[in-house]
């Protein structure tokens, strides 16, 4: 009963996190074509923001992971609009550009860039990669010369839950259920809104969504802030469970590439049946081997079957057997 | 192509000139020498393009005449290398493709460029929300399905409808973003009689109900001459010829550029 419920425990904890881990990753990644190698730096900007909210302000701690995921959200506003889509070094380049060109001699003006000084980085996977590593290098950096090696942790609330000689962090179990809710926000929001409405279009096809009206641009820079404000909350969420270090976004990058590849292109479905499939196998391994290294490899050794039998992934695959129904009809 | 090939010039340019100082006249949209260049190719030759407001015009010309070129240079799809845009009165020439349909300009592109994955009325959706909300989104969606033709496959995804079905929507979801200009870029390619009269038709009704102006691009001159009260007809990225369809269909100059020949000019 003891080891049933502990393997169920072990399920939910890894099912929430590799879900948290991934949807920021997975929305920024299904609808603009960027892969986010800072994701993990995203949900440092979240736990940070909101551990510091608390030892700083004395913000309570719910009130301050709210705060952290809105800083993060507008952190990834200012990325979006300087590094992914170049817009703002774009304008002051095009302003900068005539006067400076006509001040400098012909020769020296002939070498300066032209306009746009920066193409945007949607649907340039390789090129997204490099941007958003260097972006990484800078933040975990950044982190270390602003803030040190570690800050000081906000303790883990709601004590522990204990059922005979078993005994689990209530804290954890509560995760479970918000990353269930944030999953069905996700839904509600792209099945729902008006925002969801033109993210999806523009995923489909961006050139007819801005010929019915779609401001593509906008909705891109919404997608984003959006991405990085649900990784900045689940930094928040982490914030008392993992030691405050610059590097502490390393943890969840695995889990959370591992969970979209394995997922597929679609963002909800595609998260929920990779964390669950992931998820079972890690509790399982991690369970029978009394080891959570085991339960890791076998995390991965899941994702590398999954890659070679399965390459467009979970959605991918239901997709095509969706589509050879409909063509056999 | 000769000096007298070209539209009467000076009266374009007074046209432009009028909609560049904000004097309205009846002219809808106006191009005022629009160049367009793809490295060493012009698709696009200083090209002066008039339409009168409600009025139904189609562009034809040979394969690479610029016909889509052109339209796209109106939606914003692509940037002039040279020449200005006004609409309405106003210089619309730096504007983003979403101004431009804020402020009335539709257009339907040649590849069925309908969302898949999503219904009829999710199609739909998409343009309607961007100005209404509540029960007035709900009457104006279930309008533009009834317009388009599709009332009972408001929860089909689009990828099961027929061809012709689909370019029935898209001319609906166009339809559905209230322009006062609608491009439409070969809608009937591909369809069979029965679907390309159901089109002219939906397009007629449009333009006389709606008052709604038409460009429409299209190769098949019964078409044409079904549904346009005047034709221009593009050649080598210039305008070539404007008038009703009967005069330009026995102008042997247009018969000469269609069949591979060289426009002199001397119809």
């Amino acid at each position: 009963m003891v080891n049933g419920l502990n393997l169920a425990f072990q399920f939910l904890d890894s099912f929430a996190f590799i879900v948290l881990a991934a949807a920021g990753l997975a929305i920024i990644f299904g609808i603009m074509g960027v892969i986010n190698l800072a994701h993990g730096e995203f949900i440092l900007v979240g736990a940070y923001a909101t551990t510091l909210a608390v030892t700083g302000l004395s913000v309570p701690l719910p009130v301050a992971m709210l705060v952290g995921a809105v800083v993060t959200a507008a952190f990834g506003l200012v990325v979006e609009r300087t590094v992914i889509s170049g817009a703002v070094p774009n304008r002051l380049w095009a302003r900068l550009e005539p006067p400076l060109s006509a001040t400098l001699p012909d020769q020296a003006a002939a070498l300066l860039p032209g306009t746009p000084l920066v193409e945007p980085l949607y649907d340039r996977l390789a090129d997204s990669m490099v941007a958003t590593f260097g972006l990484s290098l800078v933040m975990v950096q950044g982190a270390r010369i602003v803030f040190g090696n570690s800050i000081d942790q906000v303790a883990t609330p709601l004590g522990e839950l204990s059922y005979g000689a078993f005994s689990y962090s209530a804290y954890r179990v509560v995760l479970a259920g918000v990353s269930v809710a944030v999953l069905a926000l996700v839904y509600y929001v792209f099945a729902y809104t008006d925002y969801g409405m033109r993210a999806r279009a523009v995923i489909q096809d961006d050139r007819t969504a801005r010929a019915m009206g779609v401001d593509t641009e906008r909705t891109y820079a919404a997608t984003f802030a959006f991405g990085s404000g649900l990784a900045g909350f689940t930094g928040a969420l982490f914030a008392p469970l993992v030691s405050m270090q610059p590097t502490l976004g390393g943890q969840f990058l695995v889990e959370a590439f591992v969970a979209v590849v394995v997922g597929g292109a679609s963002v909800v479905v595609g998260t929920v049946l990779s964390a669950g499939v992931l998820g079972a196998v890690e509790a399982s391994v991690t369970n029978y081997f009394d080891s959570q290294t085991f339960g890791r490899i076998a995390l991965l050794l899941a994702a590398i079957l999954a890659l070679r039998f399965l390459p467009g992934g979970i959605t991918g695959y239901i997709e095509r057997l969706r589509t050879r129904r409909r063509e056999d009809r | 192509m000769s000096a007298d090939d070209a539209v009467s010039d000076p009266a374009v340019r007074q046209n432009a000139a009028q909609l560049a100082t904000g004097d309205r006249t009846d002219t809808l949209l106006q191009t005022d020498d629009l160049v367009k260049q793809f490295g060493g190719f012009t698709a696009a030759d200083s090209v002066d393009f008039a339409v009168e407001e409600g009025e139904l015009r189609c562009l034809i010309g040979p394969n690479g005449a610029g016909k889509s070129t052109l339209l796209k240079l109106v939606t914003g799809a692509l940037e002039p290398t040279d020449g200005r845009i006004y609409y309405d009165g106003t210089d619309i020439t730096d504007l983003a493709p979403h101004e431009r349909v804020a402020r009335g300009i539709s257009m339907k592109f040649q590849v069925p460029s309908v969302y898949s994955d999503l219904s009829v009325r999710e199609n739909v959706r998409l343009p309607v929300q961007r100005f209404a909300t509540g029960d007035e989104r709900a009457r104006r969606i279930e309008a533009a399905i009834d317009a388009a033709g599709l009332a009972g496959y408001e929860d089909v995804p689009a990828s099961a409808l027929s061809h012709g079905q689909q370019q029935q929507l898209e001319i609906g979801m166009a339809a559905a973003l209230d322009p006062d200009l609608l491009l439409l870029d070969e809608p009937v390619a591909g369809l069979s009689v029965e679907e390309r009269d159901g089109i002219a038709e939906r397009i007629t009704r449009l333009s006389e109900e709606a008052g709604i102006a038409f460009v429409v691009i299209e190769h098949d001159t019964d078409f044409v001459g079904r549904i346009a009260d005047e034709v221009t007809v593009l050649h080598q990225g210039e305008v070539f010829r404007e008038g009703p369809i009967e005069a330009i269909e026995s102008d042997p100059a247009v018969q000469r550029i269609y069949l591979g020949g060289e426009g002199d000019g001397a119809a």
